[in-house]
């Protein structure tokens, strides 16, 4: 006769509010957890060790299958690391590019977040309204890059080509439109009791247990700790823009979700700072050993036909050593930790997922609260698979 | 002769309101489709025919060719009735509704109703109470750890709501003076009990939300969490019952109210118009279902217990106290 005190019941790795293949543990006491084992691995893809076996350059679209809510983020972290490998200065204007177009991702990866979050409690409608501005965001994105979720448009020493005509314009209308809408998102959720009585004083982490399990992004802000790496370790030029960190008090769910919404008002501030203060100049660093040339350039001049086709079929050789780049991406700290032994293909890439260590803390959360809670809390932590498993 | 005719009758009223009935539940899933649709920026269905019109049949035909599990943990017995319970209850409810007053049709005066129970009301409450039975049966006997999660929640909801369901109905008897239904509606003659005892009105609105598990009260089948809850075996024709049960218990709640706060029947023009104002009022309060399904977020399961023991049923308690002394004092 097995012990018939506690039910043990499998959340995931198909459940749909597991976001992903998460598999969750559970066992319960009527309907409070009691304990809970988080198991994950299903989407492993070995991306760190296919690095290995890759030039720099053809590295870079792994980054974008990690989060693939923001991969303009992803990207910009990784050419930050091997920038930093191969010393290149980038140019103003591309800095800032690369600011307003991951603040762009960071607006639409958020939107994603509040969706599915008010999917996941039951609010059916705003997940169609936040998926409307999400695809305006994403289309703006599409515009620069050709591709929604898999940009690559920021790449090493600059930026791939020029923005697209009309991209600016189209830009401003977009951010002026959002603070409405996220304004119409809060009409139906902030103040709404139902929401209020699932979000509030849900699964709280402490500020002290967030920075033991070292927790970053969103969820640290929740609990109160002023940590972001745009304001700590100011990188592509962030320390000129000017801008807010929001932040919690009580580290539950319901702070995570208004940090969140503020943290996409903030944005759209920096987004409009780097449209007006755009400035003009070259959008890739001078660095021949490392940037291919324009397409006119290979098609008029021979030696730049020879580059380019030594760059892309050979990469580059960095030289030996190491470098570590992190952006706060919109799960959190994202870093990039790359040793290059000084042949075509790194040494060995680390990747570290903010996705991964948030969600370490997931048992320390809903320990002793409800089956409801759970998915409350899985929502709120905003986790990627495909970043947790690589 | 005389008999013939009235057992023709019977049987033809039987036919007529069956027929309607699954043809609104059939038709009520494409409207809560589209309503929801537009709420959220969507088209909704518009592919199987004009407008989508032709989509509840398609579901119908598909369920049908789905094909039958009846997974090996299941209790096969309690697994097959499940569904049937459930459906059971939400047709039979509609046996007492009055649809129309009593018309005459071929010389012979025809009440528009299938059974003028004395003790309609009653009935009514006691089948709404087996309709339950369907979905906690059918959650535990399929063997799942999460149907199991969902019936026990189903039956938790279903102790705390009905008794604010049973309150909230008892004003409108106290200020009828009687439970027939056709009585009660007769009784809003003048002024429709929703003007008279509008507490009442919104507590049963509330608490029938409740009985019929939508947003924010899904409790049995939170498909974010328990993934589907009670019905999360079930598929084919079984879970299409299970649907059409849903969907017709959401059209009797809706009735009841209509019955015995909106008049019934009531409206401007002759007398056998009184069907189509009984309808028009009954989709008033399904839009209405529909509508709030599309703001609102599903309340924890904790906070509906709370809510229903510590707010509803007080307050449907004093509603009656107050009625009953209203009424006493001649006041309605």
């Amino acid at each position: 006769m097995a012990d018939t005190k506690y039910m043990t019941i499998n959340m995931g790795p198909q459940h749909p509010a597991t976001h992903g293949v998460l598999r969750v543990v559970l066992e319960l006491d009527g309907e409070t957890i009691v304990s809970s084992t988080p198991d994950i691995g299903y989407l492993h893809r070995g991306i760190e060790k296919i690095f290995e076996n890759r030039t720099y350059w053809q590295g870079q679209p792994l980054t974008d299958r990690l989060d693939y809510t923001s991969g303009m983020s992803n990207n910009l972290a990784y050419c930050l690391a091997v920038e930093k490998l191969i010393g290149v200065e980038i140019p103003k204007r591309a800095q800032y590019i690369r600011v307003m177009l991951s603040e762009l991702q960071r607006i639409a990866a958020h939107l994603l977040w509040v969706s599915t979050h008010a999917l996941d409690m039951g609010a059916m409608t705003v997940l169609f309204y936040g998926f409307r501005e999400r695809e305006s965001c994403l289309k703006l994105l599409e515009k620069v890059s050709g591709a929604r979720l898999m940009p690559d448009y920021i790449r090493f020493g600059g930026l791939r080509e020029e923005l697209p005509e009309g991209f600016l314009a189209e830009a401003q209308a977009l951010i002026k439109e959002l603070p409405g809408r996220i304004d119409e998102y809060e009409t139906l959720l902030t103040e709404n009791v139902i929401w209020k009585g699932r979000l509030k004083g849900v699964c709280p982490l402490s500020a002290d247990d967030a920075i033991t399990y070292g927790v970053t992004g969103p969820v640290l802000r929740a609990s109160g700790v002023y940590y972001d790496v745009r304001k700590a370790y100011p990188y592509s030029s962030y320390e000129d823009f000017d801008f807010e960190i929001p932040l919690g008090t009580k580290g539950d769910v319901y702070d995570r979700y208004l940090v969140r919404l503020k943290e996409m008002r903030q944005s759209i501030r920096i987004v409009q700072q780097a449209i007006d203060k755009l400035p003009e100049g070259p959008i890739k660093a001078d660095a021949p050993a490392y940037v291919p040339p324009e397409k006119e350039e290979v098609a008029q001049d021979m030696a730049a036909l020879i580059r380019h086709f030594k760059l892309m079929t050979d990469g580059f050789r960095p030289p030996k050593g190491e470098a570590y780049a992190s952006i706060e991406s919109s799960k959190g700290e994202l870093g990039f930790y790359i040793v290059s032994d000084g042949t075509e293909n790194p040494y060995r890439v680390r990747i570290r997922p903010p996705s991964f260590l948030n969600l370490g803390s997931i048992s320390k959360m809903i320990h002793g609260s409800l089956v409801a809670d759970v998915v409350a809390a899985i929502g709120s932590i905003d986790i990627v698979l495909g970043e947790i498993d690589k | 002769m005389e008999q013939l005719i009235t057992l023709g009758i019977m049987v033809v009223k039987n036919i007529v309101v069956v027929c309607v009935l699954m043809g609104f539940v059939a038709y009520t899933t494409l409207l809560e489709r589209k309503l929801l649709g537009r709420l959220q920026v969507r088209p909704g269905p518009n592919r199987v025919g004009p407008f989508g019109l032709l989509q509840p049949i398609a579901d119908g035909v598909k369920s049908f060719f789905k094909e039958d599990i009846i997974p090996d943990e299941a209790d096969k017995t309690l697994y097959v009735l499940a569904p049937g319970i459930s459906l059971f209850a939400a047709l039979s409810m509609f046996a007492v509704i009055p649809f129309g007053p009593t018309v005459e049709l071929f010389g012979q005066q025809v009440k528009l109703v299938i059974a003028d129970l004395d003790t309609g009301l009653l009935y009514l409450l006691a089948l709404a109470t087996l309709g339950e039975y369907g979905v906690v049966l059918g959650g535990w006997a399929s063997g799942n750890k999460y149907g199991v999660l969902g019936a026990l929640r189903a039956a938790a909801q279903m102790i705390s709501y009905e008794c604010a369901l049973g309150l909230a109905v008892i004003g409108t008897i106290i200020i009828a003076g009687s439970i027939n239904l056709s009585e009660i509606v007769n009784a809003q003659a003048g002024l429709w009990f929703v003007a008279k005892y509008p507490f009442g009105f919104i507590f049963y609105l509330v608490a029938g939300l409740a009985e019929i598990n939508r947003t924010p009260f899904d409790m049995p089948e939170s498909e974010s969490e328990l993934a589907c809850g009670f019905n999360i075996e079930y598929s084919s024709m079984k879970f299409a019952t299970f649907m059409i049960a849903e969907y017709a218990h959401m059209f009797t709640v809706a009735a009841i109210v209509t019955t015995l706060f909106l008049g019934g029947w009531m409206g401007p023009g002759p007398a056998y118009l009184g069907p189509l104002w009984f309808i028009i009022k009954v989709f008033a309060i399904i839009f209405f279902f529909i509508w709030e399904r599309g703001t609102y977020p599903r309340a924890r399961y904790d906070h509906i217990m709370h809510f229903g023991w510590k707010f509803l049923l007080p307050l449907t308690l004093l509603n009656v106290v107050v009625t009953a002394a209203l009424v006493a004092m001649g006041v309605l």
